[in-house]
């Protein structure tokens, strides 16, 4: 059975969202905490981290929408978030807060492998990675390796990047963990094709704007992943 | 220990995509730095193109009770220090086979030094500037239009130099493969804040030498503004190892990454940046689009903490007061960024001073 990943801003409706995707069939959900200044992401979720911290949805509050969260639904809760909150949360701190607000290892766009490697947290790859990073980042991450599709930002795309296939091609030679595939995975078929490809996908940029329609929209959109996703 | 660190500041805080590249460029900038034909060529560049070295100028009218040498990188192709930095990684982007070029601008200085050397070289220029850097600093897109660079307007956030760093970051990790990032101060993940200072050391070099040959001793003090600090940093390379020259780096007021900063990371590095206690960056404000940022070089950071440099600040009101006075006293109209230095000379207990005019003031009439 292939993993599907979905990605949320963190937020007041939040946990209701959540449970919706995992109604949906969702296996695993990231938390986005926001940034201010987020680098590896497309203007959609820029935006909704802008609008999150507008809210207050500063890490202690993060951290809250985490455990409420995790009251609700019994996937795995991932946080994904950027160097500066650890920066200054203190790295370890923030690992363990996030754990006892229920979150199962954290990912952290910005953190390449050799940055705070004592940081226990899911590595990702991209196609730029060279066969010694791609060992690197296996061997150091938690649970399961995120594969970035492509060379940009996050954001719908039109079709499944071509680098994939050489990416998973690579990368299984290095390792056994599951890779989940994300950036630029929309659409129920794209879903499918990378699938064929990886063991899982993530979806973000269009769950971030599926949920602002609501727990039943999300619900269905995520519904229409899973039914390609198996 | 990790790559490019100053004490516990810099390192390379980017997603993966970047990483490569990074090394990339670092095993480049290795073998330039190696390669005698790299710096002939480059100063063949800076003497027949950008017009150094540049003179020192006396400031007598300016300031009667010093002896204040200006160093005027003002009168540099272009008409900032910037170009110092544009011409080296013009020469690097060729080596690594790279022919577009992305970079961000906050006053334009950087901009146009960049839409220059491409020019030059022949290579696709796109540059990233904040909305409001655009309005406030309008000649300069003129002059990036009228050099064949194509100016993106990012009119999110602050609209201003921080936003455009970010989107110039974006786009570089979306064309990586294709393109090298000129970043415009000794800012960035590591090798960049490396480059940039080995770059504008030129600016310290000369202005060692010159002070020597017209005084006959060091300066008691250099002193230069900072913003990211590029100029700053330039000119402190030629005395950082002389203990008896104070070194002052002037921020402004409401742009105090190293006065009143924490440790943070912005930018793909770890530094000294206006943020809250949850690490969210903090809006800037000056006068001087080119000092209005919120983190500066991770080395001015460690030159901080380890007691080598001290910073001050001066206000939009100080540094407009001296932009007028330089210009009525000395003839030369500064760019308001090194117009927050001037602001201090007043206040310096020191004798013999030196400091960076590192741009001229055209833009900001």
């Amino acid at each position: 059975m292939k993993k599907l990943v979905v990605y949320l801003m963190a937020g007041r409706r939040t946990p209701e969202l959540a449970e919706a995707a995992v109604e949906g069939g969702a296996d695993i959900v990231e938390l986005g905490f926001p940034f201010s200044d987020p680098l590896a992401d497309g203007p959609v979720i820029r935006r909704a981290a802008e609008r999150a911290l507008a809210e207050g949805m500063r890490t202690g509050a993060c951290l809250e929408c985490l455990a409420e969260t995790r009251e609700r639904v019994d996937v795995p809760l991932v946080p994904m978030t950027y160097a500066a909150l650890l920066e200054a949360h203190g790295y370890e701190r923030f690992a363990a807060d996030a754990r006892a607000a229920g979150a199962t290892s954290l990912i952290v766009a910005d953190l390449p492998v050799d940055e705070q490697p004592e940081l226990r947290r899911v590595q990702l790859v991209a196609p730029t990675s060279n066969d010694e990073r791609i060992r690197l980042a296996a061997e150091n991450t938690d649970g399961w390796l995120y594969l970035v599709t492509v060379t940009g930002t996050t954001g719908a795309r039109n079709g499944v990047s071509p680098a994939l296939a050489g990416l998973v091609g690579r990368v299984r030679s290095a390792t056994d963990v599951p890779l989940y595939a994300g950036f630029g995975i929309s659409t129920p078929e794209q879903a499918r094709q990378a699938t064929e490809l990886a063991d899982g996908v993530v979806v973000g940029t269009r769950a971030v704007e599926v949920a602002e329609e609501g727990p039943a929209a999300l619900r269905d959109y995520v519904r229409s992943l899973r039914t390609m996703v198996s | 220990m990790t790559a490019g660190l100053y004490g516990t500041y810099g390192g390379r805080y980017v997603p993966e995509t970047l990483v490569p590249a990074l090394d990339e460029l670092e095993s480049g900038w290795n073998e330039a730095r190696e390669d005698p034909a790299f710096h002939a060529e480059l100063h063949h560049l800076q003497t027949t193109f950008g017009g150094r070295p540049t003179p020192l100028t006396l400031a007598e009218r300016f300031a009667p009770d010093k002896r204040l040498y200006l160093k005027r990188d003002d009168l540099l192709h272009t008409g900032a220090h910037k170009l110092n930095n544009t011409l080296g990684q013009a020469l690097l982007a060729q080596r690594l086979g790279k022919r577009r070029i992305v970079a961000e601008t906050g006053a334009g200085q950087h901009g146009v030094a960049t839409a220059t050397v491409c020019a030059r070289f022949g290579f696709e220029c796109v540059v990233y500037m904040g909305a409001e850097d655009m309005e406030r600093q309008a000649p300069n897109v003129k002059r990036m239009h009228l050099l064949g660079a194509e100016v993106r307007s990012v009119d999110f956030g602050t609209k201003t130099l921080r936003e455009a760093t970010s989107e110039a970051i974006r786009d570089w990790i979306t064309n990586v493969e294709t393109t090298h990032y000129l970043i415009g101060s000794c800012v960035g993940p590591h090798p960049y804040p490396e480059i940039v200072r080995e770059l504008q050391a030129v600016i310290g070099r000369e202005a060692r030498e010159q002070i020597l040959a017209a005084e006959g001793r060091l300066p008691d003090l250099a002193v230069a503004c900072v913003g990211g600090g590029s100029n700053a940093i330039g000119l402190f390379a030629g005395f950082v190892d002389d203990s008896e020259v104070r070194l002052l780096g002037v921020e402004a007021a409401e742009a105090a990454s190293l006065g009143t900063g924490r440790p943070g990371v912005l930018h793909g590095a770890r530094s000294s940046l206006l943020a809250d206690e949850d690490g969210q960056i903090v809006d800037a404000h000056s006068v001087a689009a080119g000092l209005d940022y919120p983190g500066v070089g991770p080395e001015h950071a460690f030159l901080r903490d380890a007691g080598r440099a001290e910073y001050v600040t001066a206000t939009d009101d100080e540094a407009r007061e001296a932009f007028d006075r330089l210009a009525q006293t000395e003839g030369i109209i500064p760019a308001l960024e090194p117009a927050h230095a001037l602001a201090k000379v007043a206040e310096l207990d020191a004798e013999l001073v030196l400091l960076c005019l590192s741009g001229r003031g055209d833009k900001d009439l």
